[in-house]
This record gives C-alpha cells, structure tokens and sequence, in this order.
C-alpha cells in the first residue's frame, strides 16, 4: 500500500515539473501589479541640431559706373554655404551714376533724368573658399577667416534700362564669432550698353566691406 | 510729478496678465518644449581619439582631441562641421567623418550619415537660379519647387529678359515629370503657363509695354553633384498666345545650380 502511494505522489511531482507553467505561476501574479516603466529615450537625433548655414547681411562701399564717375553703393546679401568649400550667394545694391565728362565739360543737358541715375542691381553668384585659414595679426591675434572667389550673372538697371551682367571678383571673410562675420570684396560687374550710342563693354569695379550674420 | 495709471488701464493690466497665464500655463504644463531651449545631445567617443579645430574648415589648425570614452557635446553643426564641448569645456569643431563612430549614452551608433543620392531622389523642396538664351535675348531664372511625389513636382518661375532692343519678366506655374527619379543625371519633361510682360528699351522710340500670356513645353535633366547641390539643363519651346493674328514662338535654352532640402 504504501510504495502505491508513493509512486502516485512520484508521478504528481514528476508531472507537476514538467509542467513549468504551474509552477511558474504564483511568481506571475506576484509580477502583474508593477508599474512598467519605459527607460528615457537617449537617441540622438543629428538631423534635430541646430544647423548655421545661412549668413545674411549689409554692405557698403564705393562703385565706379564707367564714364559716370564713383559713388557710395550700399546693399545687403544673402548666401547658403552648401559645403565647407561652396557656397551660393545672392546679392541686391544701389548707387547712383554721377555725371559723364561730356556733360560736365559741355555744361548742356544733362543726358539722364534723376530717376534714370538710380542704378541698381542683383546677381547670383557661386562662391568658392579658396583659401581659408587662419589670419594672424601681430604676435597677439588670430583671426578665422577665408579668401574666396565669386562669379555669377544677374541684372543691373543702367540708365533706366535692365541689362543682363555678369559679375566675378574676390573677397575676404573675418569670422569674429561663430555667428558675425566681416567682408571685404572687390567686383567686377560687366554688361554691354549702347547708352551713349554705341553698344561697349562696361566695367564696373566695387569696393565694398560688410558684416554678416550666420543662422 | 508722476502719473498713476487709472484703474481702467490696471483692469486691462491684470485681464491680460490672468489672459496669458490661463493659455500660457497649461501649454508648459502639457509638455510643449521651448523652442529657443537648443538640442545638445551628449555622445561618447569610440574612436581612438577625435580632433577639434578652431573653425569649421580643414583649413583651420587643430587645437585638441578628445579622447576614446570621453563624453562630448553636440552643439550645433556648419556643412559637414560639428560644434563640440568636451568635459573639460573645450569647444571646437570636428569633421563629420570624424565622429561616424561615435555612440549614444546607451552605446548605440548613430547615424552621422552624410547627404548622398538617395536624399536627391527623395528631396521635397528645391530652389535653384540658371541663366541661358531666350529667343536671342539673355534670360535670368529663379525658381522654387516642390516634390509632390519623387515622379512629379510642382515649380514657379520667374524669368527676367535682357535683351538688345528691349526687357521683360515672365512668371510662370509648372508641373515636372521624372520617368526615372533614382538616376543621378535624371531627365525630365515640362509644361507650364503664365504670363510675360515685355518693355522696350528707352533708347526705342515709338513701341509700347505688351502684357501677353504665354505656354510653354520643355524636356531638361538634373544632375546630382553632392551634398545639395545639382546642376539644371533645359530646353524649352514657348508660344506667346498675342493679341495679333500670329501667335510667336520662342525657344530658351538654359543652364544653372540648384539646391535641395
């Protein structure tokens, strides 16, 4: 009687671990009534920081409008910096055209309307940092900062006219901080015009400095 | 002698101080981030070591590294430039390529990728500026476009026309069709309207602005250089719907740079 006992107690223990799930369970109930807590989220996301490619700003300077003498030109630009060696830029000014030598010199009238003496332009160029580097300046200083070219067409309006220009030249970047930036340029702005009756290659050289601000 | 604000302009005050906190206060409560707070995730350097330059450029000298297992800062990025603090508050910048390695607190990569074919194929918006031949005269374009699936985009133009005896501007709607948006130099076709408006130069005597409207067909291709960059070629065939008997037909080639986003 009893080895009958004890082979039915084997054969309950034997099933009762095989089947882990009875087992288990007590602990499961144990379990349900944690809070389940999702750990922070530390991904990080490239795409999310903030990106400074933009530079926006104003100019100042002297241009020269062949046969009509030099004058303040004033303007503002904006450029896209594509990579660490291009960038896009585009460019608005103004400035007004003197008076020709003929005119002066005849003391007739004058060969423009005030209005037509409004000269203004845009261009779009492409620009390429060509040597950029560091500036040192005395034994104190070191300014960040890139030589670059440009070249692009635009309009200008001359003599009340709009005139397609081609515009190429050189200029120098000081970056103060990471966000202002200082501009030297010189330009060439290049169209053909027959304003004073024959059709003739202008150029037109700028001298400019400007600040700029990158966001 | 001062003047003391009346009680009608205090009521205003404080209508509007309780106005802003009412919507204001849920709103931060709710969770709604900041959006002057800037995003600075910290990253560990897995790579032996990673170098920091005093500007965005491979022209700038390198001035520190920061070291395998160091937690650095992202702070903001220029091109392919990352701006960097390091734990011992050295900020500078270093190459994209530079920091591939680098993982997450939990130890994870992440994607650093840069900007390749793919994003080209997928771009959403583009804008772009190319100059060419319009009928013998010069013509400026600036355009902008959006990608209502990789096959088709919408775009608008504007067009200025320079030309010897007189100039113009055209403004016109688009719609692109890609056959084969995944190729690196991607054709295209065109069709469009819109509206073109002529001056003649004040050096003509005795001619009149005409205001015309205009449609036109065109096939062109854009190739892929790198980063955001592409370049734009284009032909297209335009008909000057005129008030004459004869309608005029003009052909424009152009070519020109675009960038994506």
């Amino acid at each position: 009687m009893e080895s009958r006992f004890q082979r039915i107690f084997l054969v309950l223990l034997v099933a009762m671990t095989a089947y882990p799930a009875w087992a288990a369970q007590p602990d499961e109930l144990e379990l349900e009534p944690l809070v389940v807590r999702e750990p922070e989220r530390r991904e990080v996301d490239v795409d999310e920081l903030d990106s400074e490619d933009f530079e926006i700003g104003a100019f100042g300077g002297v241009m020269n409008i062949e046969d009509f003498g030099s004058d303040t030109v004033t303007g503002i630009r904006a450029a896209y910096h594509v990579t660490e060696d291009f960038f896009v830029e585009g460019i608005y000014g103004q400035t007004t055209m003197g008076q020709t030598s003929f005119e002066l010199l005849s003391g007739g009238a004058p060969l423009l309307t005030d209005e037509e003496r409004e000269l203004t332009y845009y261009n779009v160029s492409v620009g390429w940092n060509i040597f950029p580097g560091e500036a040192f300046v005395g034994g104190r200083w070191a300014f960040k900062g890139s030589l670059y070219v440009v070249a692009g067409a635009g309009s200008t309006e001359f003599g009340g006219d709009d005139i397609f220009t081609i515009n190429a030249g050189v200029g120098y970047r000081f970056i103060a901080t990471d966000w202002l930036a200082f501009h030297v340029d010189v330009r060439d702005h290049f169209f053909e015009s027959d304003l004073l009756g024959t059709m003739e290659n202008k150029h037109n050289i700028e001298f400019s400095g400007g600040l700029t601000i990158f966001f | 002698m001062t003047r003391q604000p009346d009680s009608r302009s205090l009521k205003l005050r404080a209508a509007l101080v309780s106005l802003f906190l009412v919507f204001a206060t849920p709103a931060w409560g709710w969770g709604i981030s900041n959006p002057f707070a800037s995003y600075e995730p910290v990253v560990v350097v897995s790579d032996p070591y990673i170098e920091l330059r005093t500007g965005p450029g491979r022209g700038y000298p390198i001035f520190y590294v920061a070291g395998q297992g160091d937690e650095v800062t992202l702070l903001k990025t220029r091109t392919d430039w990352f701006k960097v603090r390091t734990p011992r508050e050295k900020e500078g910048w270093v190459h994209r390529d530079e920091l591939r390695h680098t993982l997450d607190l939990d130890g994870n990569e992440i994607d650093f990728g840069a900007l390749g074919l793919a994003d080209f194929s997928d771009r959403r918006w583009e804008m772009g500026f190319n100059g060419g031949d319009f009928g013998g005269a010069s013509s400026l374009t600036g355009y902008i476009g959006y990608a209502l699936t990789p096959n088709i985009t919408f775009q608008l133009e504007g067009t200025q026309i320079l030309g010897e005896f007189s100039d113009g501007v055209m403004g016109s709607a688009n719609i692109l069709m890609y056959p084969f948006p995944e190729w690196r130099l991607s054709p295209y076709f065109t069709i469009g309207t819109g509206i073109i408006t002529t001056k003649p130069h004040t050096t003509i005597v005795q001619a009149e602005d005409r205001e015309d409207e205009i449609a036109h067909a065109g096939v062109g291709a854009n190739l892929y250089l790198s980063d955001r960059f592409m370049l734009r070629m284009e032909y297209k065939r335009h008909t000057v719907l005129t008030s004459r008997d004869d309608n005029e037909e003009i052909d424009q080639w152009k070519a020109g740079f675009s960038v994506f986003f």
